[in-house]
């Protein structure tokens, strides 16, 4: 079981207080009516599905009930940070660090 | 090839057992071949075995990073049936269906199939509705299912509780005769076993690391840890690891992995005739012929390419079997593990061509994609072979999630996701 920290209670809880809201950056276009039938399909159905580093939205449906990003490493299951929603997509070096961080935690 | 029959096996009785021979071969790979397949699972080398057999193709290879037959084949929970609602899901499910009646005598391997019954059971006013809805569908679209009452279900399978005093009291159950379980590993076996003798090379521990691209943009080969090998055509059918290959072709996939758990009980005497599957308490089981109780659900909630999972799946689909079978409810269970599956927003496979020439994707099985091993690799075979798709796959493409027609099973589909 995961175990994650809402961004907002600033508290460890376990995954089931927790629903996965899927990938998250993904921006819903405001011209919904003018878009091509590509960016559409880009938007509701292609997905990263990347097999390393990934981003994800959460919602502490039992907790605040409010929506976070959290990024994990979907090879390993290990959350390496998560934050707030509407805060920017951390940088390759942010996640890098965020990962030594950890690494120095568990030695 | 040795056939396997009757003889073979007194023939060797009498020689302790010293003149069996391998499988299948372990060779070196060539530097091209007309078509590669990338992921030596069922439907992969069940690709392999058809293009060889029906498409006389022979120089083919299959690769695989692992071993053969050790991803979802060798982790998926076995159960067969083809009692998808629409009519494109109607026509590929029932053509697998249809080929496991002679699957073991057409490959020389006994595959178990067994014709047991799979029983999807209701609980609710909303389950009856739905079932019986896929009753009629089904018939009309020549597909075997059937209603039956709450104590005909129990004359089906003893160990069902069908007590109108628990929590989610059963209301009847769709029964669909034809469908039950076959060994999922002598379905990898045989066909490995049946491809190699006509000529198919399978390579195992080679990991597909990147996709070549000549100067048109067609499949020029593949980038592999035993270098690069050259291919006409690349059939990629890879399960939960499919965005993974494809993104090397620059290819953007409508799939997400997730893992996907099963467990098994301590083996029992036979107690379990059929195949139960309940989508509100959500869970299935059945027995396997070694004795074990074989339980699956639904998969995690989060993507993931760790076979793990959390544990209060795991716990949620016991509570759902103690529900169905209190009987069971002091059974010891003894293996639990997962596998990575690939979902489709609409939870059909996708069989198709792709806009790269000369690569075709056999993806989206999702959390069922067993049952449709033979049916899947015969017209995957047909589209690679041809370059265009059977009758029977025409509808699963990838242009689908761009035009809107999709084959919705998401909100259809006999079974919860």
């Amino acid at each position: 079981m995961l175990y994650i920290r809402c961004p907002y209670c600033e508290e460890y809880r376990p995954e089931i207080e927790f629903r996965h809201a899927g990938e998250a950056h993904i921006v819903r276009p405001t011209n919904m009516a003018e878009i091509s039938a590509d960016e559409m399909e880009e938007f509701l159905f292609i997905r990263e599905n990347k097999r390393g580093i990934i981003f994800e939205r959460w919602r502490h449906i039992h907790g605040c009930g409010r929506f976070f990003n959290c990024v994990r490493d979907a090879v390993t299951d290990q959350i390496i940070m998560t934050y707030k929603s509407g805060e920017p997509k951390p940088s390759d070096a942010e996640i890098e660090k965020a990962i030594l961080a950890l690494k120095e935690e568990q030695a | 090839m040795r056939k396997y029959s009757i003889f073979a096996l007194a023939r060797e009785a009498m020689r302790q057992h010293k003149g069996w021979e391998e499988q299948w071969g372990s060779p070196e790979p060539k530097s091209s071949y007309d078509v590669i397949i990338i992921g030596a699972g069922g439907h992969g080398l069940g690709t392999a075995y058809y293009l060889a057999k029906e498409h006389g193709i022979r120089n083919i290879a299959v690769l695989e990073k692992s071993w053969l037959g050790g991803g979802n084949t060798g982790r998926n929970t076995t159960v067969i049936r083809s009692n998808y609602l629409y009519d494109e899901s109607a026509g590929l499910y029932n053509h697998a269906l249809n080929m496991w009646d002679n699957l073991s005598q057409d490959i020389n391997y006994n595959v178990m199939y067994s014709a047991r019954g799979v029983m999807m059971v209701a609980h609710n006013v909303h389950d009856v509705q739905v079932l019986k809805r896929h009753v009629h569908a089904n018939r009309l679209n020549g597909v075997q299912n059937e209603w039956l009452s709450p104590q005909e279900a129990k004359e089906f399978c003893p160990p069902l509780n069908i007590s109108k005093s628990c929590r989610y009291p059963i209301m009847g159950a769709a029964l669909q005769r034809k469908g039950g379980t076959a060994r999922h590993d002598a379905v990898a076996w045989g066909y490995a076993r049946a491809a190699s003798d006509l000529g198919v090379d399978i390579i195992q521990n080679c990991e597909v690391t990147g996709i070549r691209r000549a100067a048109d943009g067609s499949v020029a080969g593949v980038e592999t840890g035993k270098g690069f090998i050259g291919a006409k055509k690349v059939g990629v059918v890879a399960a939960g690891n499919t965005s993974h290959i494809m993104q090397m072709a620059d290819v953007r996939m409508p799939l997400e992995s997730f893992p996907l758990q099963a467990l098994v009980s301590e083996p029992l005497k036979p107690i379990f005739p059929c195949v139960v599957m309940s989508n509100s308490v959500h869970t299935y089981i059945s027995q396997s012929d070694k004795g074990e109780l074989v339980i699956g659900a639904g998969t995690d909630q989060y993507t993931s390419y760790a076979p793990n999972g959390s544990l209060h799946i795991t716990n949620h689909n016991l509570e759902a079997i103690c529900e169905l079978f209190p009987i069971f409810s002091r059974v010891k269970m003894m293996r639990t593990w997962a596998g990575t599956v690939d979902v489709t927003p609409d939870r059909s496979p996708i069989l198709a061509k792709t806009p790269v020439k000369g690569l075709y994707v056999n993806c989206g099985w999702g959390t069922g994609g067993f049952k449709a091993t033979p049916g899947s690799a015969h017209v995957f075979a047909h589209t690679i072979a041809n370059d265009a798709p059977h009758k029977i796959n025409e509808f699963f493409t990838l242009e689908r999630f761009k035009t809107g027609r999709l084959v919705d099973e998401s909100a259809a589909a006999a079974v919860a996701h």
